[in-house]
C-alpha cells in the first residue's frame, strides 16, 4: 500500500512537473527573457564582474536554449521530489485526518500544501526575475525562504491538530484553526527581514507579470498533482481486489 | 465525482508499516535541494546545476541570485 502510494506520488509528480513546466515555458519564459535582456543592457560590466555566480544569455556557460530545456528538467525533478514526500504524508493522513475518500483527501492535501509551502513564503519573499535581487544576499534570502516554508508547514500542522480537538461545532473549529494558523504566519511575515532589491528603473509591469507567472506555475503544478493523484487513488480504491 | 463526497471506507495505514518508507524522505529532500538551491556546495559541480536549473528556479519561485 505505501509502496503503491509512493510510486504514484513520484510518477504523478513527474507528470504534474512537466505540465507546470509547459505553463512556465509559455507564460513565464517571455518575462524571463525580457528581464535578462534588461540585465545585460543595463550592466554588461556588472555581469562580467559576477561572472561565476551570475551568468545569463551570452555570458551563460550553458546558453539560453539549454536553460529552457533545463526548465522542464527542473520542474519534472521538483515534481518527483515533492510528489514522493506528498505521497508519504498522504499515507500517514489517510483514514486519520481530513476527508475519508482518497480523491477528497488528495485534493484537500494538495490545496493545503499549496497554501502552506507556496503561498505563505511567496507573500513574504515573492519570486524574482533575473536582474532583481542582490547576489550578495542570496544565502540569507534562501535560508529565510526555507524558514517561511517551515513556518507554513508548522502552522498548518498546529491548525489541523487544534481543529481536531475542538468539539463545539464547525464555527468554533474553523475560528480556532484559522487563528492558530494565522498567528505564527502573520508574526513571521511581520518580524522576518524584508528585501528591497529591485533595481532603479526595472519595469513594474514586468516584475508583476513575472511574479504572477511564477505563482501560476506553482498553482498549475499543485492543481494538476492533486487532481491526478486523487483520480488515480479513487480508481485504485474502486478495484475490489486492491487492498494491500 | 460522487465518490468525492461519499465517504468510502479508507483504512488507515499502521505507523509501523509506514516507518521504513520514511528513509526515502532524505533522498527526496536532497533531490529537491539540488534542483532548487545547490550552487556547487553539495554537487561539487560549481555553477553547473545553477545554470541548468536556472529557469526552473526562477519560475518555481525560489530565490536564485
Amino acid at each position: 500500500m505505501v509502496r503503491t502510494l509512493l510510486v504514484r506520488g513520484l510518477l504523478v509528480g513527474l507528470l504534474a512537473g512537466f505540465v507546470a513546466g509547459g505553463f512556465a515555458f509559455v507564460f513565464g519564459e517571455p518575462h524571463l527573457d525580457a528581464a535578462i535582456a534588461l540585465e545585460e543592457g543595463a550592466a554588461p560590466a556588472a555581469a562580467h564582474a559576477h561572472d561565476h555566480d551570475h551568468d545569463h544569455g551570452d555570458e551563460a556557460a550553458l546558453g539560453r536554449p539549454v536553460q529552457k530545456a533545463g526548465l522542464f528538467l527542473a520542474t519534472g525533478l521538483y515534481g518527483v521530489a515533492v510528489g514522493g514526500v506528498f505521497a508519504l504524508v498522504f499515507a500517514g493522513l489517510r483514514g486519520r485526518v481530513g476527508p475519508r475518500s482518497d480523491g477528497g483527501l488528495a485534493l484537500a492535501a494538495a490545496g493545503t500544501a499549496f497554501g502552506a509551502v507556496i503561498l505563505v513564503p511567496f507573500l513574504k519573499y515573492p519570486a524574482n526575475p533575473p536582474a532583481v535581487g542582490d547576489p550578495a544576499t542570496i544565502n540569507q534570502r534562501t535560508l529565510l525562504y526555507v524558514v517561511m516554508i517551515l513556518v507554513g508547514l508548522a502552522a498548518t500542522a498546529a491548525a489541523v491538530a487544534t481543529a481536531r480537538r475542538v468539539t463545539t461545532g464547525p464555527w468554533a473549529r474553523g475560528t480556532w484553526a484559522a487563528g492558530v494558523f494565522l498567528v505564527p504566519v502573520v508574526a513571521a511575515w511581520w518580524l522576518l527581514p524584508g528585501f528591497d532589491e529591485v533595481p532603479e528603473g526595472f519595469p513594474a509591469t514586468l516584475l508583476w507579470e513575472f511574479r504572477l507567472s511564477s505563482l501560476g506555475t506553482q498553482l498549475v503544478f499543485w492543481a494538476a498533482f492533486g487532481v491526478l493523484f486523487g483520480r488515480l487513488s479513487d480508481r485504485a480504491a474502486r478495484r475490489p481486489a486492491v487492498a494491500g | 465525482m460522487s465518490d468525492l463526497t461519499t465517504p468510502s471506507s479508507v483504512s488507515s495505514i499502521p505507523f509501523p508499516r509506514l516507518r521504513p518508507w520514511l528513509a526515502v524522505v532524505p533522498l527526496l529532500l536532497i533531490v529537491g535541494y539540488l534542483v532548487l538551491m545547490d550552487n556547487g556546495a553539495l554537487s561539487q559541480a560549481g555553477p553547473f546545476l545553477h545554470e541548468l536549473m536556472h529557469d526552473g528556479r526562477h519560475l518555481l519561485g525560489v530565490p536564485c541570485h
